[in-house]
């Protein structure tokens, strides 16, 4: 239909490293028309990113072309230098990125940030450069734009941020923009917004885009074409469609098995050659506690101000039985976050109780509460494996850390064989004990998190966005394996996270956060299939669903 | 803005009473009896009884400190033992010489140190960067009068370029001025110049891993342009903090540069004064130095906010 923009031909990109040469993409071949949004999928370390920045050439100094060509209208763009590079960079091509935040400089105004890339590629005056970045904010629909010409990065949130950094892209209006995940660590309203908005622009401006994501479904809404990377190759390339409904390659199949969807339950979430590998999940039916048992967690009427400011949480009540689990949704401020940490005793309510089993336990100081009983009762995994784990502690100190003091255990043979048998629990190979967390991938980080904050054997564990930095099928085990535990030892879960697929499969019960207060709570799938409120609508509408349409049913 | 300045002009006097206490014990602190000690070795007893009496130090510790500050507030700082002369008019006389030496001391260092070290974080790891940081570790371990005589005896004896000692004030002509402080400059610059590249190539190597700079290299910005707009200023911070903190340094460093050089400054000042023990003028040289640290924290302090707007004031 239009011509062929941008072909990559047999891309090889390598990085030196401390252990010698490391082949990030070996062979990538793809083309992108002009006008077109191509969609990049993959998981980290497939190379997608790299072949990102290999085509607008801003690779790492470690990383290298060492074979293969990228065409961009024809011009071979790894053989360009100086002055003929920078010509192209953030004129005919340009790029976005994940965590636009970091994008932008600190200290500068954005208003001069969108001119500086304008004054380097056109001969105009400061003050036209400056009314050009002010009709940029119009159109990436910033409000207020006058006033946010001075406004520095710390003063926006992300979704601006990301706006202004696609202002910063296509002021020259570029024939080709790649985006980097570049609605990664945004909400799903704000994904929606900043997507449409891109969208939107690509289409007015005859702007072809790749889309470099690990989220299927981000890519199935907005792109005509799909290329699936695994390992530095482009292993799959199809329509959304024909991805989800026959997937080809074994890891597509597996990608789009672990993506979560509306409909799919945790069991889905591997292929079926996949399952054999893991015990089968102990499908016995959660009994129901006796009538009048009291509950695990009652939270009555908890708020927290913090120095004088509104409250970031008011009014919150919620009741949690042993071997429940409940998630906690909404956007960033919404104050989920807030309220997990003060059920967790890690930060003090300013007014309210937290009563766990039958203890008061809200009016304990959390600077004391380490020396409380109950500590070990309610322990918490951390969103962020990479950060949350000590980087001097290997995988077997951190997890015997808490042994030794909410159990009282003495190194020796029996802490042990303790540490070993969470290892077991959480599936992490025994060998990967005495590694440091930087020797670990991801997925094991989260497991050594996980055992960890089971190894004393809580009643309640509280998960804070504990997939939020996991690839999707990594993401697939750790929920199995959460589940898992949930059955076998009746621990209840507190479950805060963003991602209502996730929620939907893994909580009975859903409360929805807004603005620190309860909205809508209740059974899970009822909650979203038939949200009450607007703000639970809209969230619902937002998540990027991926078509299911008859053709994958009876695929199934 | 303004009342930010004020507020922290506020907050150095708690800053500056500490310091003029401790420098009026200083007196005291000292061993024996102070009258004893000022009048010295040869003294006889009137002498010392007289020296007592005309310092009040007969009178109670409180009531002599509280004179004593109402008198500096005066802008008296008393008269030397030695010549006397008022300690104000000594002061005065000498400021000349070492303000001027501090002040070419610190534009050498700015105007060779951040650009050697922004090269240094551009070119990283590679023989430029080895050079440098290698100079550096030289310059920093060498004390500052070795430094000071070899360039004494290269550049004015042996290539008889520039004057070996002395000093002649700016009245006398812009030309005469620098010349007597070039090397004075250059061996008590020394140790600054390498700390300063140091911190400006740390700080660099930082900022030049960060997003932004991608984003800047994204956008076609030229070198140029990426290290000195976007690179420079977000790593000033540091850079600033060690300048201001050199300052300090400088100080300690006049009173041996200026002891190398001939140069009539402050340090010959103090190093006459503690050998005389002529404690009026010792208390006023180390009041005003104080003071002059105090002023430095507090620009930096305004710096820090003219660079960084997340920095609230």
């Amino acid at each position: 239909m239009s011509e062929e923009l941008l072909r990559i031909d047999d891309l090889h990109v390598a990085f030196s490293t401390r252990r010698g040469m490391v082949e990030a993409v070996r062979g990538v071949t793809l083309t992108v028309k002009a006008g077109e949004m191509l969609g990049l999928v993959g998981e980290s370390g497939s190379g997608k990113s790299v072949t990102g920045f290999a085509t607008t050439r801003l690779l790492d100094a470690a990383g290298r072309v060492t074979g293969g060509k990228i065409l961009f209208r024809g011009q071979d763009v790894t053989k360009l230098r100086g002055d003929e590079l920078r010509q192209l960079q953030g004129a005919a091509m340009s790029m976005i990125f994940q965590n636009p935040r970091a994008a932008l400089n600190p200290i500068r105004a954005i208003g001069l940030q969108i001119a500086d890339a304008i004054l380097t590629h056109k001969r105009i005056s400061k003050e036209a450069a400056r009314a050009e970045a002010l009709d940029l904010l119009r159109a990436v629909q910033i409000r207020d734009p006058e006033q946010r010409m001075n406004a520095y990065p710390h003063e926006l949130s992300g979704g601006m941020c990301q706006r202004v950094m696609i202002a910063i892209a296509i002021s020259c209006n570029p024939a080709l923009l790649i985006a980097d995940e570049p609605t990664t660590g945004l909400d799903v309203t704000t994904q929606k917004v900043v997507m449409d908005l891109l969208a939107d622009i690509a289409a007015a401006r005859g702007m072809a885009t790749i889309l470099i994501t690990h989220d299927l479904g981000l890519a199935a809404r907005y792109c005509r074409r799909i290329a699936v990377m695994e390992r530095g190759r482009i292993v799959e390339e199809a329509s959304p469609s024909t991805l989800f409904s026959a997937p080809q390659h074994a890891y597509t199949r597996r990608l789009v098995a672990a993506s979560p969807t509306a409909t799919s339950r945790i069991e889905d979430l591997v292929t079926e050659e996949e399952r054999e590998r893991y015990p089968a999940i102990v499908s016995k039916p959660r009994q129901e506690p006796a009538h009048g048992t009291p509950p695990l967690l009652e939270v009555r009427k908890l708020a927290k101000r913090f120095d004088q400011g509104s409250a970031a949480v008011a009014d919150f009540s919620m009741t949690m039985a042993g071997g429940e689990s409940v998630g906690l949704v909404g956007e960033s401020g919404s104050g989920k976050s807030t309220t997990s940490r003060m059920i967790c005793r890690l930060i003090d309510p300013s007014e309210g109780d937290i009563v766990f089993d039958g203890q008061s336990i809200g009016h304990v100081a959390s600077r004391d509460f380490h020396r409380s009983p109950l500590r070990k009762d309610i322990q918490m995994v951390f969103q962020d494996p990479n950060e949350s784990l000590n980087p001097r502690f290997t995988a077997f100190d951190c997890i015997a850390h808490p042994l030794m003091r909410l159990d009282g255990m003495r190194a020796g043979e029996a802490l042990r064989q303790r540490v070993v048998e969470c290892a077991q629990r959480v599936g992490l190979p025994l060998d990967l004990l005495p590694r440091f967390p930087h020797q670990l991938s991801g997925g094991q980080k989260a497991r050594v998190g996980i055992a960890r904050a089971i190894a004393c054997q809580p009643r309640l564990l509280v998960l804070d966005e504990p997939t939020a930095a996991l690839d999707v099928s990594v993401q697939a085990v750790v929920l199995q394996l959460l589940d898992r535990l949930r059955r076998e030892n009746d621990i209840a879960l507190l479950f805060v996270s963003h991602d209502l697929n996730v929620v939907r499969m893994l909580c009975d019960r859903t409360i929805v956060l807004h603005n620190g207060g309860i909205v809508e709570q209740g059974e899970s799938r009822a909650l979203f299939d038939n949200p009450k409120t607007d703000y639970t609508r809209k969230l619902v509408e937002a998540i990027p669903h991926i078509e299911t349409g008859p053709t994958l049913a009876a695929a199934l | 803005m303004l009342s930010y300045i004020l507020r922290r002009i506020v907050a150095t006097l708690p800053v500056m009473a500490i310091v003029a206490l401790f420098v009026f014990s200083l007196l005291y602190i000292a061993p024996g009896d102070p009258a004893v000690v000022i009048a010295g070795d040869q003294a006889s007893p009137e002498d010392v009884e007289r020296i007592r009496q005309s310092l009040g130090l007969d009178r109670p510790f409180l009531i002599q400190f509280g004179s004593w500050v109402w008198r500096i507030l005066h802008g008296d700082l008393g008269t030397s033992i030695f010549t006397n002369l008022p300690v104000s008019a000594m002061i005065g006389q000498r400021l000349g010489p070492t303000l001027s030496l501090m002040i070419v001391t610190l534009l050498l260092t700015i105007v060779v140190a951040v650009p050697l070290g922004v090269v240094a974080a551009w070119k990283a790891g590679s023989l430029i960067d080895r050079v440098i940081m290698g100079f550096a570790v030289f310059g920093f371990s060498l004390p500052v009068f070795v430094v000071g005589y070899m360039l004494a005896y290269i550049f004015a004896l042996e290539l008889e370029w520039l004057p070996v000692q002395g000093y002649t004030p700016l009245s006398s002509g812009f030309w005469p001025w620098l010349e007597n402080l070039i090397l004075p400059a250059v061996a008590l610059g020394c140790v600054y110049i390498a700390l300063v590249a140091r911190i400006t190539r740390a700080a660099m190597l930082e900022v030049l891993q960060q997003d932004y700079i991608r984003t800047a290299k994204a956008k076609g910005l030229g070198q140029g342009g990426i290290l000195f707009i976007h690179a420079l200023k977000n790593a000033a911070v540091p850079i600033v903090t060690v300048i201001g903190i050199g300052i300090a340094l400088l100080i300690g460093g006049a009173v041996v540069t200026e002891s190398v050089f001939a140069i009539p400054g402050l340090g010959r000042l103090t190093i006459d004064a503690i050998l005389r023990r002529d404690y009026p003028v010792i208390q006023g040289i180390v009041l005003l130095f104080s003071f002059v640290y105090v002023l430095v924290n507090l620009m930096i302090d305004v710096v820090y906010t003219l660079v960084d707007p997340r920095i609230r004031y």
